[in-house]
């Protein structure tokens, strides 16, 4: 990965996380998600201002044992699909009004 | 010039799903009788509603059947476009108004659209599902077509009160759901009750070798509500309610898988 990238959550779409799935639904076509552990994670850490490449470091890597390089080119997949699915924002620049941190509802 | 202009009676029928008193008000007296029919058991005596519609009647040809329903907000006017009826209602006036031929079938659909955009503000919905009311708790049986709602309505004990074999109505009150009954029929073609209950489980319908009762994991609770919910509007504010309303239901209500037999026995497990 040569350029940094940034990650927010989309501000059009409503989540949440129901027993150890999270799902997420797009509020534009009203189609609905589940995200696996990794984009679960990926989805929750998105503020916009964390860089992906520290994101894969610091909360993917340790979670399922990865080698860094490898995560990271599979983080970037993972964000573009999110992205083509209006789920995350990707930039190469921080991401202004980034999400607040994500909190489970209750 | 006062005297000239022809006098148009205005009659008018205040009708009550899930206490919220919609009044349909026509010039024309048969049609009046029609709504009376439909929706005997859900006609008010209580002259005051929340929501006010003009009924509009046109003649036979108005009929497009070919064209899909639409429901879009423009000007924050709802619009509501199907080759039989098109209606248009402000929220915030709370008034409305429904160009239909005079047939109940128009306006029951109108009805059916307007109280799933007053209850998705509220926390509330309406699913595609038979219930019931049993030793004071409501419950809820869904499915798609076919998956048992008829059957298991049709196999309800002498106790058990029904609200309706087709669309349940569903409110958040305070932490609680209750459901109530509807006139919106399925293939019985009869009312239900025009009562209400605490919503005590959601059971999601199969038809099986035998009657059996398993937990569903959250998640499934909530993509199986979604997909049973009714919902119409192409619009992000009501999805996220709609999404909201689905999670927080799964979070607070049971939501279990009920195969059963078509035989009433499977009615010992429920209640």
């Amino acid at each position: 990965m040569n350029k940094k990238l940034y990650v927010a959550r989309s501000p059009r779409i409503a989540a949440r996380k129901l027993g150890e799935e999270m799902l997420v639904m797009s509020a534009q076509g009203s189609t609905l998600f589940t995200l696996n552990p990794t984009a679960t994670i990926l989805w929750q850490a998105a503020d916009g201002v964390t860089a992906l490449d520290e994101i894969v470091e610091r909360r993917i890597c340790p979670e399922f044992a990865v080698q860094p390089e490898e995560a990271k080119r599979d983080a970037q997949s993972l964000a573009e699909e999110l992205a083509k699915h209006g789920i995350l924002l990707v930039s190469e620049e921080p991401i202004a009004n980034p999400s607040p941190a994500f909190q489970e509802q209750r | 010039m006062p005297g000239l202009a022809p006098q148009v009676e205005n009659y008018s029928v205040v009708i009550a799903i899930g206490d919220v008193a919609i009044r349909l008000s026509t010039s024309d007296e048969k049609f009046l009788h029609i709504l009376h029919n439909r929706y005997a058991g859900f006609v008010s005596s209580d002259t005051r509603a929340e929501f006010e519609f003009e009924v509009d009647l046109l003649p036979p040809e108005f009929n497009d059947l070919d064209m899909d329903l639409s429901v879009t907000r423009r000007a924050g006017e709802w619009v509501l476009d199907r080759g039989d009826f098109r209606a248009q209602w402000d929220p915030t006036t709370r008034r409305g108004s429904i160009r239909q031929t005079a047939n109940p079938y128009s306006i029951d659909a109108v009805l059916r659209i307007v109280h799933t955009l007053v209850l998705a503000k509220q926390g509330g919905f309406l699913l595609h599902s038979a219930s019931a009311i049993r030793n004071g708790k409501a419950f809820l049986f869904a499915g798609v077509s076919g998956a048992g709602k008829t059957t298991i309505s049709r196999l309800a004990p002498p106790d058990a009160t029904l609200l309706t074999d087709e669309i349940s109505y569903v409110r958040k009150c305070g932490n609680d759901y209750v459901a109530f009954g509807t006139p919106f029929t399925g293939e019985l073609a009869k009312l239900g009750e025009n009562c209400s209950a605490p919503v005590a489980a959601l059971y999601l319908l199969a038809q099986g070798p035998q009657n059996r009762i398993e937990p569903v994991a959250p998640a499934n609770a909530g993509r199986e509500l979604l997909a049973n919910m009714l919902f119409f509007a192409e619009d992000e504010e009501l999805v996220r309610w709609a999404f909201d309303a689905a999670c927080d239901f799964v979070e607070r209500v049971p939501v279990q898988r009920l195969t059963f037999m078509p035989n009433t026995r499977v009615w010992e497990m429920i209640g």
